[in-house]
């Protein structure tokens, strides 16, 4: 009797860890035993299907002597920048000027956040067809009568990249406004009373006290706008394709053509490393605050 | 849960004003212009689209192109319309997100209310994992779901999708049951109850919103993945992959009535999602959010 009870509470010591430990179990090697063996990929010379014939920082060599990979560091970079700042800017004004004791406030909102709800492939047709000079904006405004109306930043290598800027902005702008909101909604409005009362100024009382308090949202827009940025590859594929020609390679894009398509494996799975580490700079340091802050 | 109202509005002139409504109306309409465009073009015919005018109402109105995308376009090689590929989607997102939702409810009270050592080191490697960059993982995965079986199949984008998603709904979980007063556990333990049936009476029954949250996350998220889709789908490709073959098919001629009215289909789901249930998903979030 008394050593079935005392089994009893033992399982009952066992069983929390027991019921964590399949997704642990499961994060453990679906997570990082994956990313070891990419890292331990991208050293040997895999081409069609995974092989382990070493060779060293080779695949980092090539990968970095290849144009189209220079051109996807410089298409994520001016893209990443591009989109956060804009929709930083878009989400902050929008959020500021709802908070403005709006009437309507809760019809616009839904507009705002409904992109976040689509899927980058829907986000990307309708921008496709809607930005192609043959039938969209640009034949509007020639239909409508404004003859030399020209826009084809779409089929143009110089200005695609952009166009992917507008449709991603497009998606994600609404989302940051309500984390923006969130923020205001937040702050005690004494503060902002007693500031008014010493006489600052509407612009003065934003710059000097509000935005300053939404320090933590910022931060997370930061962390999150980046993650999406670097992960970007959907959209570049329902909007563009990479294209025209190879205008607008992002290092997603190349990591799927050089791993699957291409069958440079090795190659493949070091770029993907390099991806890795960008987000981990960024997330690592981040989730540790987080985590001990929480901690208190 | 009625919010206070939290303004931090300032006293502005009617000029002002005036150009604050003028703003926030016409980015209404920058975010309503792609919705607008693919409603009105997916019930016009092609001739008025390629001969004339994108944004004008249809003159004649006809349902053909949605007819068209859901059973008879040509996705691929095949002329099967994308409803095959709906239903691999639907077949794929119910049990993926049921699954990671019961196990994202289950961690969460091991975090918070069993804790033991180490408990924010698993919870933390969890976390690191909702935000890797998949390319990451896209090779092994293709190797083991090919050892499992179960490459190209609905079950093998299940996996993928449980695999992936119980960092985030873990998140969740964790970060709502923080703010449950564990002294109600405590007490059921002392009058017996044991580890299930506390969560079962206890936790359960006040996790709705939370539940909330959880379910359109994972369903948005799922429904909406495009590369784990396009890398594992093999011939149960879901509804993103499809529409993605629809619209960039180069051969013949270019539907794009049919393209925007497979567009909407593939945006329906998630759509219909966020207009009955998103006012929770926000309430539910910030209730998990506030303390943490």
């Amino acid at each position: 009797m008394a050593s079935e009870a005392d089994f009893r509470t033992r399982l009952q010591d066992w069983l929390p860890r027991l019921v964590l430990a399949p997704s642990f179990a499961v994060t453990l090697v679906f997570v990082y035993g994956f990313i070891l063996f990419t890292i331990v990929l991208s050293f040997t010379g895999s081409k069609m299907l995974p092989k382990f014939t070493w060779v060293g920082f080779e695949n980092y060599e090539k990968l970095f002597a290849l144009p189209a990979w220079n051109t996807a560091i410089i298409n994520i970079a001016i893209f990443a920048s591009l989109y956060i700042v804009i929709c930083t800017g878009i989400g902050l004004m929008l959020a500021i000027f709802l908070d403005q004791k709006i009437r309507g406030e809760g019809m616009l909102r839904p507009i705002y956040l409904y992109p976040m709800a689509l899927s980058f492939i829907v986000t990307g047709t309708a921008w496709k067809w809607f930005l192609d000079p043959g039938i969209g904006l640009q034949q509007v405004m020639r239909n409508a009568g404004w003859e030399s109306f020209t826009f084809t930043w779409i089929k143009d290598a110089d200005f695609a990249l952009y166009t992917i800027v507008l449709a991603a902005v497009w998606q994600t702008s609404g989302f940051v406004m309500a984390m923006f909101l969130a923020g205001l909604r937040g702050i005690d409005n004494e503060i902002l009373k007693a500031a008014q009362i010493d006489g600052a100024s509407n612009w003065q009382l934003y710059r000097r006290i509000v935005i300053p308090l939404l320090r933590p949202a910022f931060l997370s827009a930061f962390v999150i706008l980046s993650h999406l940025a670097i992960k970007s590859y959907d959209l570049v594929i329902a909007l563009t394709g990479g294209g025209p020609g190879r205008a607008t390679e992002m290092p997603a894009t190349f990591m799927y053509s050089y791993t699957f398509t291409r069958n440079q494996m090795g190659i493949g799975a070091s770029s993907a490393v390099i991806m890795l580490m960008t987000i981990a700079a960024i997330m690592v340091p981040y989730l540790y605050a987080e985590l001990k802050e929480k901690k208190e | 849960m009625s919010a206070v109202t939290q303004d931090t509005a300032v006293s502005t002139g009617r000029v002002t004003r005036a150009l604050i409504y003028l703003v926030l109306v016409l980015f209404a309409l920058f975010y309503l212009l792609p919705l607008y465009v693919m409603g009105v073009n997916s019930v016009k015919p092609l001739s008025e689209i390629t001969g004339g005018n994108m944004m004008a109402l249809p003159s004649v109105w006809t349902l053909e192109p949605w007819r068209q995308a859901w059973s008879t376009a040509q996705i691929g090689v095949e002329p099967t319309g994308l409803r095959p590929y709906f239903l691999n989607s639907i077949l794929m997102v119910v049990p993926a997100v049921a699954i990671s939702t019961i196990i994202g409810a289950l961690n969460g009270y091991v975090l918070t209310k069993w804790r033991f050592r180490g408990d924010t080191w698993v919870f933390g490697l969890m976390l690191f994992s909702c935000f890797i960059p998949f390319q990451i993982v896209l090779i092994p995965m293709a190797v083991v779901l090919g050892k499992l079986g179960l490459a190209g199949s609905v079950p093998g984008l299940v996996l993928v999708h449980v695999v992936y998603g119980i960092g985030f709904t873990t998140l969740y979980f964790r970060n709502y049951y923080a703010s449950f007063p564990t002294e109600l556990v405590r007490a059921a333990m002392i009058d017996g109850a044991g580890f299930f049936r506390i969560f079962w009476r206890i936790l359960l029954p006040v996790s709705g919103p939370i539940a909330v949250v959880s379910v359109i996350w994972q369903f948005t998220n799922i429904w909406n993945d495009f590369l784990f889709g396009v890398s594992f789908g093999g011939t149960s490709q879901p509804m993103t992959v499809a529409l993605n073959n629809l619209v960039q098919s180069s051969t013949g001629v270019k539907e794009y009535n049919v393209h925007f009215a497979g567009a909407i289909l593939a945006a329906l789901p998630t759509l219909i999602v966020y207009i009955v249930a998103g006012r929770y998903f926000v309430r539910g979030l910030m209730a998990g959010s506030v303390k943490g």
